[in-house]
């Protein structure tokens, strides 16, 4: 009897107690691979199914894609870093098609990077400055999106300060729509560079430990991180004051740690967030200079990490309230290396979707 | 008692004669197979086989088929946009989505703009009420002016003039004091106070805190949000010996709260939406605003809980929570849209699926739909005694149906069961003898 059969136990989700466990015999009809219908003979000539590399219309949250998904639009991000690098910049992979930017948030460095991202895959690109235009005249938000798919663009990037807007303007429009941040949701560009920086470090992300710190309860970058790594099969922690961390945190696959002292030990990738300053202060922590000493990054706690790990933040810092200057500009920051991947991934993303829906 | 006035002010209706129902009335746990007969609107004979001889030339005869005959449905908490809002709801299209849902009597809250906080305010919706609308409408009128929390209304004249209840609706009355003066001074006219439970400065999130709302990334309302003022109202309804309904409670805390008060003494009662109890936060899926209401989807745990505070009887009411926003509010990102959802249409279809899945007696559910809401307002209504009025809501328990936006009354459609599933359809609505639907 060459196996056993694989006894799994399950947990229930609701009481943490152990179900009786389910054993799924050797050769159970599930495990075995899918025989082509003997019904159906002109079909087993071709060869066996194979699901498209990359076949998403949108991107609007990591949650969701599969370790191959992501696995591709890292690889394909690889080889556009080789391209912003060169002296002719310039791919016409993308050439005549219109990149529209939406950004009902003001954020310079994102815009920018997807500006450009278009700009080298030979797209035109429109950046919509709706801070200060129609919104202001009550226009709502599908509204935009309606008008601003008549005009035919092939692919909408939206920022705005609500969680879910992206998936509501991907329900409305035709083209493809890339989520570059909604509310607290999620930021999938950031968290597909983020783990294009981590891979080029290490070679991998399966395996090492990475501890996000910060401002988990607001962050739309910690929660798209927490899915990539968790999907990547990265061990995540979360460290934060417990006023940051959000209810049910732990459920979504993550170690929770109150103090940089003991979640920092043993990590590889030490994550920083941005700390809202202007809502944080007396409400979520008492003030900046209490959060710096208990929360701060500084060169006494990058020691407790491991002697390699690197060090990684979103951007842009505030020095001396989550970071110190020295370990921001330090050797084991890859900070401005993120700025770079950023490009090279969101041209890896618009080249996918595009023919993701081209197909 | 109070008879609320028979809507569309016409003449009576003459003899009618509604056989082979399966008549069900929880205010005098009847269940059998029999004819009911109603006269000049109310009901002057039940029975079986009743006489069909020396019935006037105009008298009609219903036959039901074997279907349910239960008291028409009195709905405790329903928001009708008029005045100020007639392009959500008015009192005519507010009727007739009740009249389509088995709802006799709806209970209609005072957040208008104005405010039902003037004895002037509390005529006109009756006024409106008689020409426009097909079943009955009694009016609550605010606990606090203009819905501000700070200063009473004129709690004995608005009595007078007709409210059935005094609430500040959507509004919790976040000022200890308030409640307590208000639940004093009413109970010198045997006044209710219906009141929400939301504590404000916790209740700033958009759906039930947890792990669905770290995930998705919007502000949770803590179930402490409903517990902490519903524990306090609670002291002060012990302190004052004011009369106290809860308008709707969401989590397993709030029943063992409501059931603690009860077992003390406390004239308290309490009803949920049936929101809570047919649906849970996980329907919201992927940010649909028509799942985005007040109190919030809780978990499948709480869910569980309002069905057994439903059996125990813990909970006295099932209320439709009705409440029409337009496209302007609700095709919006979640975190930005109104809160509400209609319900008078699907109110008893989903009300049903207790008895279907959850195994809660039709008798019960039916209790909780009329009859408790009727006794706990001292209102005429939620039973078939003689001399009752003939409201009745005729429906056949197993009819499958899907429910289409387009199949809705109300002026609004932001219906949480768009494309869903029911087993058991309103086939006849009756107020005062008259069908109103059909």
């Amino acid at each position: 009897m060459p196996h056993h059969g694989a006894a799994f136990t399950l947990i229930c989700a609701r009481c943490n107690l152990p179900l009786a466990p389910l054993i799924v015999p050797p050769y159970s009809p599930l495990l075995m691979t899918r025989e082509p219908s003997p019904s159906r003979p002109s079909e087993t000539d071709a060869p066996a199914f194979q699901l498209p590399e990359f076949g998403l219309k949108h991107l609007l949250g990591i949650e969701g894609l599969t370790p191959r998904e992501i696995d591709h639009l890292l690889d394909r991000a690889e080889t556009m870093v080789a391209i912003s690098r060169a002296v002719e910049k310039k791919r016409h992979t993308l050439s005549g098609r219109t990149l529209i930017n939406l950004f009902f948030e003001n954020s310079t460095r994102t815009q920018s990077s997807f500006e450009i991202a278009g700009k080298r895959l030979g797209m035109d690109v429109v950046n919509m400055a709706v801070a200060q235009s129609s919104v202001k005249k009550g226009e709502t938000l599908l509204d935009t999106a309606l008008t601003l798919n008549a005009m035919q663009p092939d692919l909408l990037v939206v920022r705005h300060s609500a969680a879910g807007a992206a998936a509501l303007l991907a329900q409305q429009v035709d083209c493809s729509v890339i989520n570059a941040g909604d509310g607290a949701h999620e930021h999938p560009t950031q968290a597909l560079l983020d783990a294009l920086t981590i891979r080029r470090q290490f070679g991998r992300i399966e395996g090492l430990t990475v501890a996000i710190c910060g401002d988990i309860a607001h962050s739309r970058v910690a929660r798209s991180n927490i899915h990539l790594l968790n999907a990547m099969g990265a061990r995540v922690r979360v460290i934060a004051p417990s006023t940051l961390l959000p209810s049910g945190i732990e459920h979504l696959g993550v170690e929770a740690f109150r103090s940089m002292e003991k979640g920092l030990p043993g990590c590889d990738v030490v994550m920083m967030l941005r700390l809202q300053v202007e809502r944080m202060e007396g409400a979520f922590v008492p003030s900046l200079r209490e959060y710096y000493r208990f929360y701060g990054l500084n060169a006494k706690r990058m020691k407790l990490a491991k002697k390699d790990a690197i060090v990684m933040h979103p951007a842009p810092m505030n020095r001396g309230v989550e970071i110190a200057s020295s370990i921001a500009d330090g050797v084991q920051s890859v900070i401005f290396e993120q700025v770079e991947m950023g490009v090279a991934v969101r041209m890896a993303v618009m080249e996918a979707l595009q023919e993701g829906a081209g197909a | 008692m109070n008879d609320p006035k028979p809507p569309l002010r016409r003449k009576p209706p003459g003899q009618r004669l509604f056989v082979n129902a399966r008549i069900i009335d929880p205010s005098q746990d009847i269940d059998t197979t029999g004819d009911i007969f109603v006269e000049r609107g109310k009901i002057t004979r039940i029975g079986t086989d009743l006489p069909r001889e020396g019935l006037k030339k105009s008298a009609k005869i219903i036959d039901c088929g074997g279907a349910v005959l239960a008291p028409g449905l009195v709905d405790m908490r329903v928001f009708i946009g008029e005045p100020g809002s007639e392009h959500r709801e008015t009192i005519k299209s507010a009727g007739r989505a009740a009249a389509a849902g088995g709802v006799t009597t709806m209970v209609m809250m005072p957040d208008t703009n104005p405010v039902i906080d003037d004895v002037a305010l509390v005529e006109f919706v009756r006024q409106t009420a008689i020409e426009k609308s097909r079943v009955r409408i009694v009016p609550t009128a605010a606990v606090s002016r203009g819905l501000d929390g700070t200063q009473m209304t004129e709690i004995g004249l608005l009595s007078e003039a007709g409210a059935i209840a005094f609430t500040d609706g959507r509004k919790t009355i976040q000022s200890a004091q308030m409640l307590r003066r208000a639940l004093t001074y009413a109970r010198d006219f045997d006044g209710l106070i219906m009141a929400a439970t939301q504590e404000a400065s916790l209740a700033g999130g958009v759906m039930n805190a947890g792990t669905n709302a770290t995930r998705m990334g919007l502000p949770g309302i803590p179930r402490e949000a409903e517990i902490i003022p519903l524990e306090r109202d609670m002291r002060l309804v012990a302190m004052t010996k004011g009369r106290y309904h809860a308008s709707t409670i969401s989590t397993s805390d709030s029943v063992d709260v409501i059931a603690k008060a009860k077992g003390a003494g406390l004239d308290v009662s309490a009803g949920v939406a049936i929101a809570n109890l047919a649906l849970n936060e996980n329907d919201i899926g992927d940010y649909r605003t028509f799942f985005r209401v007040s109190p919030p989807l809780r978990s499948e745990e709480d869910r569980q809980a309002m069905i057994e505070g439903i059996r125990n009887g813990t909970i006295d009411a099932i209320v439709s929570n009705h409440d029409p926003q337009d496209v302007d509010t609700k095709r919006l990102p979640f975190a930005e849209a109104a809160d509400g959802a209609v319900g008078l249409e699907t109110l008893l279809a989903a009300a049903l699926r207790l008895v279907h899945t959850d195994g809660i007696p039709l008798m019960r559910v039916l209790e909780c739909l009329s009859t408790a809401p009727a006794r706990r307002l001292g209102l005429n209504a939620g039973t078939l005694k003689i001399g009752a009025p003939a409201d009745f809501v005729i429906f056949d328990p197993d009819h499958p149906w899907v429910l289409r936006e387009d199949m809705l009354r109300s002026r609004s459609k932001n219906s949480m069961f768009e494309n869903s599933r029911f087993q058991g359809r309103v086939l006849k609505t009756i107020v005062g003898g008259r069908t109103v639907f059909s």
